[in-house]
């Protein structure tokens, strides 16, 4: 997985489930989890409104 | 306790939408279950708890000044160099405290006869063929199913439901607003009583920042922008609270962020045995990105439809469909029209806006234009700025 979280700035707002074309993120009451489905499309980065989204290197 | 495993609906979300749905079902003598994986109603709050004074009355009820806490008289719209567009005296509403008015719902729908779970999650819905016969929930560690003839989610911007039923509710990231929010005591509030929006392309790109004042001196001060903007809504307001005087002696007392859908009506939001409401269905203004009445409106349709498709004995999607129908009707299909409005907003330039602003001495115009009202006022600008026409053509 390569969608990674920033627990401490996460506000916990749910706008990144909303746009995740694979359903991968959940909102649970104070944090998001990722599953496996996610693509890594990026989409749910730009949309966050405190940037707690990043996208990391995949290792080969 | 009684049984709540096996109901007539089951409501999932404790939001506006979903304890409308509740509070209108059991008046009709359904037997109601709403779940909420929250341990409680009402926060951590996504809203700048704005609400239109003409829906009280639309939806049943009295301003309580519990949950009503802030009277607003006028809202006042800045463009980019400061000229300022009065929308006008009768622009009357509240500034909610919305974790009250929420469990004033929830209370409510108590009163009507609905059992609430809360701290328990729908992970699923459950189908027999292409009927949603209930779903499956988890409370606090114990996983079980809850059976109902109809299942209406109220899910809110982080519904899953709704895709895991086979509707598909992805809203694209143009289609959504990013919003940002600090509720924030001791501020040098100019007019306690009005509603602040500021424009500009390079404060707020694709949207506005707010004032929604909620006391003497405590207001809600957001941004809403667009999903694709370069930098976070955060960066946005914090940079520009950072410039105004008002809140130099300010500290915040609460933060929220949310997302906005503003630009997905959907046309179906109904399956057999299966219902969507609210954000969940992309039920907001694209203007303004309200959504607490918007939501309780298409609440009130919704169940009025289920009862009616479970005293008939018909579940069906094409039973079920009277909602979308009703709804897009009473509602859905202004809001197309106010969203292609917006479209047209957002490709104007700060010279476009000041230029709108200038010429638009009477704010009604411009709220009348924004609901897609009155286009005729327009066409006096156009005349002076064929530039503007042409980017508005664009979008009709
Ligand atoms: C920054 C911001 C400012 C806003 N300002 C305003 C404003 O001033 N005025 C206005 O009218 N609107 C405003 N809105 C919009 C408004 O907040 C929403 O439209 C409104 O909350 C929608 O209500 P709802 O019932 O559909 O969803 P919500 O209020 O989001 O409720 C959904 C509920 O469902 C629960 N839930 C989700 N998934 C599950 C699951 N799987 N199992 C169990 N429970 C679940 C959630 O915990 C939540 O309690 C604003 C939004 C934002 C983000
Ligand atoms: S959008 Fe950002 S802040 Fe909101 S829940 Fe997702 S990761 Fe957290
Ligand atoms: S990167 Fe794309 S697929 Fe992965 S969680 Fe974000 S939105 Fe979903």
């Amino acid at each position: 997985m390569v969608v990674k979280i920033d627990r401490k700035k996460c506000m916990y707002c749910g706008a990144c489930v909303s746009v995740c074309p694979r359903v991968a993120l959940n909102l649970k009451e104070t944090w998001v989890d990722v599953n496996e489905k996610c693509i890594d499309c990026g989409i749910c980065v730009k949309l966050c409104p405190v940037g707690a989204i990043s996208l990391k290197e995949r290792k080969k | 306790m009684t049984d709540l495993k096996d109901t007539d609906i089951l409501v999932i979300g404790a939001g506006p939408g979903g304890l409308r749905v509740a509070i209108e079902a059991g008046k009709l003598g359904a037997k109601v279950t709403i779940v909420d994986k929250k341990q409680e109603i009402g926060v951590p709050k996504r809203c700048a708890e704005g609400l239109g004074g003409g829906w009280f009355k639309r939806l049943g009820m009295e301003p309580d000044p519990k949950w009503a806490v802030w009277e607003i008289n006028n809202a006042r719209v800045f463009s980019p160099n400061g000229k300022e567009i009065k929308i006008g005296k009768n622009q009357y509403g509240y500034v909610l405290e919305r974790k009250m008015f929420e469990k004033y719902l929830a209370s409510e729908a108590i009163r009507k006869g609905a059992k609430i779970k809360l701290k328990t999650e729908s992970l699923s819905v459950i189908k027999e063929g292409s009927q949603v016969v209930g779903a499956k929930v988890n409370e606090m560690g114990d996983e079980y199913e809850i059976r109902a003839k109809v299942v209406i989610a109220c899910d809110g911007v982080d519904s899953r439901m709704a895709r895991s039923a086979g509707l598909d509710t992805t809203n694209k990231l143009v289609d959504m607003d990013s919003g940002f929010q600090y509720e924030m005591a001791n501020i040098r509030l100019g007019d306690k009583h009005a509603l602040e929006m500021y424009f500009g392309t390079d404060i707020a790109p694709r949207g506005y920042i707010w004032i929604f004042p909620k006391g003497e001196d405590v207001a809600n001060v957001g941004i809403g922008i667009g999903g694709n903007s370069e930098k976070t809504a955060k960066y946005y307001l914090d940079k520009w609270i950072a410039k105004d005087p008002r809140f130099k002696d300010a500290s915040p007392i609460e933060i929220n962020a949310g997302g906005i859908p503003v630009g997905g009506i959907m046309d179906n939001m109904v399956l057999d045995g299966f219902m969507v409401v609210g954000d969940a269905a992309h039920q907001v203004n694209p203007m303004d990105g309200g959504g607490i009445a918007l939501a309780q409106e298409a609440g009130i349709i919704a169940a009025q439809t289920a009862v009616e498709a479970i005293e008939k004995g018909d579940l069906s999607a094409d039973f079920l469909s009277k909602y979308n129908r009703i709804w897009l009707n009473q509602r859905g299909n202004q809001l197309k029209k106010v969203w292609k409005v917006r479209q047209f907003f957002e490709v104007l330039s700060n010279d476009d806006m000041d230029f709108i602003a200038e010429k638009l001495g009477m704010g009604e115009d411009l709220l009348d234009f924004a609901f897609g009202n009155n286009w005729f006022t327009f066409a006096k600008l156009f005349v002076e700025r064929p530039g503007l026409f042409k980017s508005m053509k664009a979008f009709l």
